[in-house]
């Protein structure tokens, strides 16, 4: 089926996220949609599932003009959807799931569950998946849920297919592996809307690119063009990939985790063993696929994960058991991977985030009076240092970008007095610009004679940013290397292969 | 994984009370009578001597607290569902023999009453279930009851047709729900707070409505006919059962449909299965085509129209008129077997049914003069709720999506 | 900016929402009181033969309410003396007493994150209480009446503090919780009042003797009104409860951790300490509230100490936006209300249930802007971006 996009337009309030757009996607192609996070992707593809309706602009299906109000009309015109975040009830199982919203029925509505197993069954052999029908989605790995999510967009007969950032939480390899079946739909001339920001995986699956940037076209590429050419097209500027340092000057190994080991509240082991030093003035990256204990190492350090046992020392202080509080004191700088969640307060001022992790004591407090000038003089400092782009100190957060909110959480941690900085992907979702800038303070913390320790899902952070790589794979480090080691064999520590 | 510890600790301190009850178990025998008058056969009225019995149940009881020690902590098993059960029912018999002990008991009158009561706290529950499996949290049952007491009250007395009651009843029910609805889906005003305000609404209301129209005319708008008991043909004359089961009224008997039919709607078909899914993960259900919105109206007030016919209950069943706040928190006492009962229609209808029998044995308490104060038999539904939700009888969760209202960019 | 764009804007703001929410409920509870009125009912009977009959009943029965009600409420013009003239308003402020102290409690919790609703088992906790201190000694005023105030902020410290352990240690839901302890609050006092604990002597019905003279909030304005020094507390508890919210750190942690409890956990927030704290000091309000009642308005315990206004301190503080000075406002305005309502009822027969419905409309309506926008045909505010 041939899909046509002409001068779609989506605005919310005064920003314009989709402006005038067009895009064609051939059936028997996989069609990239390249751009920046922010670029408004995402929205595009909302609109054309029916999520959003377009402010503008229309949507041909084999040359037919679509009008959809819903998901259910796009779904039922042909189009299918693999979402980023997946679109799956944790307490249902996979057939349940895959059934929603055109379940098979017997008489009086009773549900035939009998016959969506069998659906499930047979679109899983088609592509060599092995899931169970009964099983509870929250149960399954990532990478299954995943593969749910693509049976549930096959399921309703879909002509046109979008894949929506599909590769962030999997491993090089199940990469490898979903570019395959992207390849085996497309050669059941099925049209493929690949999107995506990674340069590595446009080159390699697309036979057509659109990239878009700041919500407009600027033009299509070729695979076969350069990563630097995309690159520059993406941000509309030359761009440097690689992550200027010097020379690491290294001092003693302050920060000492040894035979970290802790498991969830269901009690299977998140961490597993874990051990490892790093040296001042050292950035230690951990990489690895999100979801094999990476965010529990990063809880644990902070005070917040329980069932923990083994040490972590700082100076030779231990740290583990104490509170968030004591170990914040302790000198440890922390950036959460979330920051709307965990980094930041949305409806507090830029002043008050500022404050967060020190409200209680000077200069920020004299006794529990709060000292709200010299907050007020400390705020409008620091949004001069970090560049922080917003109206004034009484900014709440939420009005800020991602970009702007990441300089709030980095400008707080950073003025405190650190021996350590713990940073769980911070870049996460930033455009490239606000990468840039978030790689020089880390950079500078590492060069102010700290030790600096990185969680990094993105293979080519970790290795440009990081002095030492480790891998983490279910719960263990698989290995610790020096960052120049070949990418075929970190991805391979990443899925577990330790020789 | 390790086993919880809280099954043999609770079940230990409940023995350890029992043992505390035994000595003070006051008179010789306690006489339990089970036959009524219509049985097909009939059986003699049991005597046991209370203490000895008492003595023997806090045995049982040991020995299946040491029994559920030993599986937990040498063993690392779950103690099995079954012996929780035979322990629940032997600490109730218990309790009963220390209470009755000296007198005679009338089971079937006691267990009758026990779902009598228990009616709009079942109708209560099965409008929360339908309300928070689709995402609402439903706080206004008590007023969707209240409001059902009285519509029904009104209409059952112009019209003397009980039928047409509950189905003013039911209307009722649903509009209280609408108003839910509206604020907390359209408006999306936060969903306790749309609950506690409506329910202020429909006491003030009632009240207003019954101190300035029905106190004046009592004769013609609250006076209305009364449900009449049906005896089922033979299911009625079986012992025990068919007196507390089949010998009731219609009301009762709608109940045990609603149950039944709430319990099959949510779990077997497509509208549960979407229904369940828009409580969980709402995003998730507008992407395959489900209207979120549609189906958190239509859930929510089809749970408004059994609470509002279970509020008849009160005027049609119970009273014979409709009072000030009648239903005197019946609604939170619903909300707390739906909770109690996990979410689950099934499950909260035996809550509500233990909360029902807490209620009645208040009543035969006094009757009897028993050593317990009646305000805590009255306490219990709210204590056990309070310990369901703080975990220790077990995980409770709710939907996920419950509270949050779904907001379409 | 012009004249026209200037009323607009005035308008579309959110500052007008509240006003106009009052008067929809106003027009809602005239309705109500005009279709339950004897006389609109026998005119309308015939209202084809004379429609001006009933539409001076309608009148005349909802301005005969409406007129009780101020009188009632702020200043009593057809009364005889000066003194009697006032006395509305003071009743207004007595009523208020209680409904802005627990209000103010729960406006604690509800910044915080935290959904009290269990102000009426708090109240009754530090009713039970201040009471208890009250009834079982005597003691020189100096000593005992502070003591007993303290008493019931105590009891309802622990009560409230008691959920937010709970919900520290076990992570049930406070809303579950309160509701229930509501509950449980009110069948302990029946009880209590049967036993010799509270319940006078030689009595058969569930009420204590009066508390001790020395125990008791002094009257502010003499005898002949029922205003007392409980106002005082109250009046303190507001400008406390904006110090302790906005300008104590102890404060900055209970908005961040109702903000977002997540951040405020990274950021070093002890969250069950917070939980206890909030609660406990959402409770104290509360009890203040209830030591109030027994020792100034009530004088002696009863069942019904804690009268519904655990309920309508959750409206005061919604109408409040949680706010402590719009506490204080809202907290004036249902006093009146329920002050007004008893000459209402006296003098035009109006049941003081229609307050009841008034509030709760008030409420709704606030909570839900666009509703009165489109009652009204206010204009839109401009967009914000999402």
């Amino acid at each position: 089926m041939r899909l046509e996009l002409k001068q779609i337009t989506k605005k919310f309030g005064d920003f314009t996220a989709n402006d005038k757009i067009d895009l064609v996607a051939e059936a028997g192609q996989i069609h990239c949609l390249l751009g920046e996070n922010g670029a408004g992707k995402s929205t595009l593809m909302n609109v054309l599932y029916g999520l959003y309706q377009a402010d503008g602009g229309e949507i041909l299906l084999d040359g037919q003009v679509q009008n959809f109000s819903g998901p259910g009309d796009a779904m039922a015109a042909g189009i299918g959807m693999v979402h980023q975040h997946f679109m799956l009830v944790p307490v249902f199982t996979v057939a349940e799931n895959v059934i929603l919203g055109h379940e098979p029925t017997k008489a009086l509505g009773f549900l035939d569950i009998q016959a969506a197993r069998e659906r499930v069954r047979e679109i899983s052999s088609r592509f060599g998946f092995d899931i169970d029908p009964d099983a509870i989605v929250g149960d399954l790995s990532v990478g299954v849920q995943q593969r749910v999510e693509i049976i549930k967009a096959l399921l309703g007969d879909a002509k046109v297919l979008i894949f929506d950032e599909p590769t962030a939480v999997l491993t090089p390899q199940e990469t490898d592996e979903l570019m395959g079946i992207m390849r085996q739909l497309r050669d059941e001339g099925k049209s493929i809307v690949f999107i995506t920001h990674k340069l590595r995986e446009v080159r390699e699956v697309a036979d057509k690119i659109t990239v878009i940037r700041l919500g407009k076209v600027v033009g299509e590429a070729s695979p076969t063009d350069s990563s630097e050419h995309l690159a520059s097209m993406m941000v509309g500027r030359e761009v440097d990939l690689s992550v200027h340092k010097n020379p690491a000057n290294l001092g003693e190994a302050s920060f000492k985790v040894n035979n970290l080991t802790a498991f969830n509240s269901a009690g299977s082991k998140v961490l597993d063993d874990v051990s490892f030093e790093i040296q001042k003035g050292e950035i230690f990256v951990i990489a690895g696929v999100q979801g094999n204990g990476q965010t529990e190492l990063a809880e644990a350090i902070l005070g917040i994960q329980e069932r923990v046992t083994g040490s972590i020392t700082l100076e030779g202080k231990e740290l583990l058991g104490k509170s968030v509080k004591k170990v914040l004191d302790s000198g440890v700088g922390f950036v959460p991977e979330d920051r709307t969640e965990d980094g930041l307060v949305a409806d507090f001022t830029i002043a008050e985030n500022l404050m967060l992790d020190r409200s209680d004591r000077p200069p920020f407090a004299r006794g529990v009076q709060l000292q709200l000038k010299k907050l007020h003089q400390f705020a409008e400092e620091k949004l001069k240092q970090f560049d922080i782009r917003a109206q004034s100190i009484f900014s709440k957060a939420k009005q800020l970008s991602g970009g702007n909110q990441q300089k709030v959480v980095l400008a707080r941690e950073l003025s405190r007095d650190l021996k350590v900085l713990v940073a769980s992907q911070p870049t996460r979702g930033l455009d490239v610009g606000s990468i840039e800038f978030v790689h020089e303070q880390i950079v500078a913390a590492r060069d102010g004679g700290i030790p600096v320790l990185i969680v990094a899902t993105e293979l080519d952070e970790a290795t440009q940013l990081g002095d030492r790589v480790a891998v983490m794979y279910k719960g263990k480090i698989v290995g610790i290397v020096s960052p120049d080691t070949p990418r075929e064999e970190l991805g391979k520590l990443m899925a577990g292969v330790t020789k | 994984m390790k086993q919880s510890k809280k099954t043999p600790i609770a079940l230990a301190l409940l023995t350890f009370l029992t043992v505390l009850i035994a000595p003070a178990v006051a008179g010789d025998e306690i006489e339990i009578q089970i036959a009524t008058k219509t049985d097909l056969f009939p059986i003699p009225n049991l005597v046991f001597a209370a203490q000895g019995f008492v003595i023997f149940l806090a045995v049982l009881m040991l020995v299946l607290a040491v029994w559920s020690f030993y599986l937990t902590f040498s063993k690392n098993q779950k103690t099995p569902l079954i012996a929780t059960v035979v322990f629940g029912i032997a600490f109730v018999a218990s309790v009963l023999v220390w209470l009755f002990a000296g007198a005679t008991m009338t089971l079937t009158t006691l267990l009758a009453g026990s779902l009598a009561l228990a009616v709009p706290l079942i109708f209560g529950s099965m409008s929360g279930a339908l309300s928070e499996r689709v995402g609402i949290i439903n706080i206004a049952i008590e007023g969707q009851l209240l409001a059902g007491a009285f519509t029904s009250a009104v209409v059952a007395s112009i019209t003397d047709s009980v039928i047409l009651g509950i189905i003013a009843a039911m209307l009722a029910g649903v509009l209280v729900a609408a108003l839910l609805a509206v604020f907390s889906i359209k408006y999306l005003v936060d969903q306790i707070i749309t609950g506690v305000v409506v329910n202020v609404l429909i006491i003030g209301l009632t009240s207003f409505l019954f101190s300035t129209l029905l106190a004046d005319n009592i004769t013609v708008l609250n006076q209305p006919p009364r449900f009449e008991r049906i005896s089922i043909p033979v299911l009625g004359q079986i012992p025990i059962i068919g007196p507390v089961l089949f010998n009731q009224t219609l009301i009762v008997y709608l109940m045990y449909v609603a149950v039944i039919g709430v319990f099959l709607a949510l779990f077997k078909t497509r509208w549960g299965l979407r229904v369940r899914s828009v409580g969980e993960y709402p995003k998730a259900s507008d992407t395959v085509g489900i209207k979120v919105f549609r189906t958190r109206y239509i859930s929510v007030m089809i749970g408004g129209a059994l609470a509002g016919l279970g509020g008849s209950f009160f005027t049609l069943g119970q009273v014979g008129a409709f009072g000030k706040e009648m239903t005197n928190g019946a609604g939170y006492i619903a909300l707390a077997a739906l909770i109690f009962g996990r979410w689950n229609p099934i499950y909260a209808a035996l809550a509500a049914l233990l909360f029902g029998f807490a209620q009645n044995l208040q009543y035969a308490v006094q009757i009897v003069g028993s050593p317990l104060p009646s305000e805590f038999l009255l306490m219990l539904p709210y204590v056990l709720t309070v310990i369901a939700v703080a975990g220790l009888v077990g995980k409770v969760r709710g939907p996920a999506a419950a509270g949050k209202p779904y907001i379409k960019s | 900016m012009n004249q026209q764009k200037l009323i607009r804007e005035i308008f579309s703001g959110n500052a007008v929402i509240p006003i106009f929410a009052v008067l929809a409920s106003f027009i809602f509870g005239g309705i109500l009181i005009a279709f339950a009125n004897e006389e609109v009912q026998e005119a309308s009977g015939y209202f084809f033969a004379r429609p001006m009959d009933t539409i001076t009943a309608v009148l005349n029965s909802v301005f005969g309410a409406y007129d009780a009600l101020f009188r009632g409420s702020i200043f009593n013009y057809q009364a005889a003396t000066p003194q009697a003239m006032i006395k509305p308003i003071t009743e207004t402020l007595a009523f208020a007493t209680p409904i802005t102290l627990a209000g103010l409690g729960l406006a604690v919790g509800f910044r915080s994150g935290l959904f009290n609703i269990g102000g009426q088992g708090q109240i009754i906790f530090g009713a039970m209480f201040a009471g208890y201190v009250g009834l079982s000694f005597e003691a020189p005023f100096l000593i005992h009446m502070p003591m007993a105030v303290l008493a019931g902020l105590i009891g309802g410290a622990l009560w409230g503090g008691l959920v937010g352990l709970l919900k520290a240690t076990t992570g049930a839901n406070e809303v579950v919780v309160t509701i229930m302890f509501n509950y449980i609050a009110l069948l302990l006092l029946t009880y209590l009042l049967k036993t010799p604990v509270f319940q006078a002597p030689n009595q058969v019905n569930p009420i204590s003797s009066p508390v001790a003279e020395s125990s008791r909030l002094p009257g502010i304005l003499g005898d002949g009104f029922r205003l007392h020094f409980g106002l005082i507390i109250m009046l303190a508890m507001v400008f406390v409860v904006w110090w302790l919210l906005y300008r104590s750190s102890i404060g900055f942690q209970f908005r961040a951790l109702g903000f977002n409890p997540n951040a405020a956990r990274t950021a070093g927030v002890n969250i069950p300490l917070t939980y206890v704290l909030v609660m406990a000091v959402s409770g104290a309000l509360a009890g203040l509230a209830g030591a109030s009642q027994v020792l100034g308005a009530d004088k002696q315990l009863t069942v019904g100490i804690s009268a519904t206004f655990g309920i309508d301190a959750i409206t005061v503080a919604l109408l409040g936006r949680n706010n402590p000075f719009g506490v204080l406002a809202a907290g004036i305005l249902f006093g009146g209300l329920r002050s007004g309502a008893v000459l209402m009822q006296a003098n035009q027969g109006v049941p003081v249930d229609i307050v009841l419905v008034v509030q709760s409309t008030i409420v709704l309506f606030i909570a839900a802007p666009p509703l009165v926008r489109a009652l009204f045909r206010l204009p839109k505010p401009k967009a914000v971006q999402a």
